[in-house]
């Protein structure tokens, strides 16, 4: 029968490397995910995972074994996500125009012939849809919209982690929801009409 | 409310973000307003799209684990000596920390209050930039070497048998901590040809790392197959020789002119 975190956390704690790996192979994915979505990029996200776990590691003595080891290691994934994304070049501004044109664009073009909704309906199609439309957002709005959309987070959460003003994260979350918005609302919509 | 709500507004009611005299103000207006109505469920659909795909993301591959622990172990092994890991995972020692850090600290004192000799002259300044690209074109030349070497091991290796793989396995452990440091280096200089092949040669390694001791002739003609198809071991050799005729010309730039950084 497998151990539970907090368990498998204390033998880590005592220097068992096995404990620390069966937790690696826990979280690992979920860390993934969420890096992923935060970084929009599969080799930024494999670094996060990798800095995730070393500062776990390394503060295994300050978790609390009456936390949720999950919940905790979330937000370290958070913080290096935010660390790696402070750490690149913004591209925050003057683009905005361009890509709700380019999204307009490409939208029309998948309405007018190639796709139907009955592939639509395909949930990897869906998948392709978002992740291209979510890789048309800035870094910024990408995190202050993955944090306020997936992972529930306030816009004064955010804008704390981020160091970003309340409005300025705002905005970044309007822009991202509007680019979304352009990107997949002639789907939903001739999905509703198929 | 007669005034429509904006998008924003949209955004924010949907999210719980409004103030409650906005949110009460919110709900009587989409009530009323079809329009407004009509583009609130407009937005709750493209929302709910995108969660859809967050549910329908692609699986990630079945070794992925193991791939993550290859890249992870040495550098737990590197990063936390034995006495830190010893102090670290258990905070009752920090006990024993706090009490040698006050004898550090009054020794410290009494020596600030007992006569010193003359200040000891500064300090040499630190290595000009030439030097410093001198070392570290030679210290990413001799990873490079280390890695052909493994890749060549591995693509002469015979195909029909199990592969005895220990030696490459640990050497590529190894070889992994420092091939993300500088393929790090490479993103962050901007360097693009040098992080795209460090990011192919790191994955390499990474499966070399995860890989069983005994390697089964399928498993290596996997990695074989990899090696080659990416034309690896070529690119490696080329930039070997890129790095020795750029450490080549470091050296003679030496007489006074400070070195570029290249990487």
């Amino acid at each position: 029968m497998p151990q539970t975190d907090a368990a498998t956390v204390a033998l880590a704690r005592d220097g068992d490397s096995e404990a620390f790996r069966a937790l690696v192979e826990r979280h690992g994915r979920a860390v993934f995910r969420l890096a992923h979505r935060m970084t929009g990029n599969a080799q930024d996200a494999e670094d996060v995972v990798q800095e995730t776990f070393l500062k776990a590691y390394k503060q295994l003595g300050r978790f609390e074994s009456r936390a949720n080891f999950g919940t905790w290691l979330h937000r370290i994934a958070v913080n290096c996500s935010i660390d790696l994304i402070r750490s690149r070049p913004h591209r925050e501004s003057g683009h905005d125009a361009d890509d709700l044109e380019h999204f307009g664009a490409v939208s029309e073009g998948h309405e007018s012939g190639q796709q139907t909704p009955e592939r639509l309906m395909l949930s990897t199609e869906v998948y392709e849809r978002v992740t291209g439309a979510m890789g048309g957002l800035s870094q910024m709005e990408r995190a202050a919209f993955v944090l306020r959309h997936f992972e529930g987070q306030s816009i004064d959460d955010i804008s704390r982690s981020l160091g970003l003003k309340v409005n300025a994260t705002k905005h970044s979350i309007f822009r991202a929801v509007r680019k979304m918005r352009t990107a997949l609302e002639p789907f939903v919509a001739a999905d509703e009409r198929g | 409310m007669n005034t429509h709500l904006t998008e924003d507004d949209l955004v924010l009611h949907y999210y719980g973000e409004m103030s409650d005299a906005d949110e009460t103000r919110s709900v009587s207006h989409l009530s009323a307003c079809t329009e407004c109505h009509a583009s609130y469920r407009r937005l709750q659909r493209v929302l709910a799209v995108v969660d859809e795909a967050a549910a329908a993301a692609p699986e990630l591959p079945v070794h992925f684990e193991r791939t993550v622990w290859a890249r992870l172990e040495p550098e737990l092994r590197r990063g936390t000596s034995p006495w830190l890991k010893w102090l670290v995972l258990s905070p009752s020692r920090l006990v024993w920390a706090a009490a040698v850090i006050v004898l550090v600290a009054a020794a410290f004192y009494a020596g600030r209050l007992s006569p010193r000799p003359a200040d000891a002259p500064a300090q040499a300044s630190a290595a000009p930039g030439a030097v410093r690209e001198r070392i570290l074109l030679m210290d990413l030349g001799d990873h490079l070497e280390r890695s052909q070497m493994v890749l060549v091991e591995i693509v002469t290796a015979d195909g029909d048998n199990t592969f005895d793989a220990s030696m490459e396995r640990a050497e590529a452990e190894q070889l992994v901590f420092a091939n993300r440091l500088y393929r790090q280096t490479a993103v962050s200089t901007g360097d693009r040809t040098i992080a795209s092949l460090l990011d192919e040669l790191e994955r390499v390694l990474v499966d070399v790392a995860a890989s069983p001791e005994q390697l089964p002739a399928d498993r290596l003609a996997e990695v074989q197959r990899r090696i080659d198809s990416q034309g690896l071991l070529f690119k490696v050799r080329v930039l070997s020789s890129e790095l020795r005729d750029r450490q080549k010309t470091a050296f003679r730039e030496h007489a006074g002119q400070p070195g570029r950084s290249s990487l």
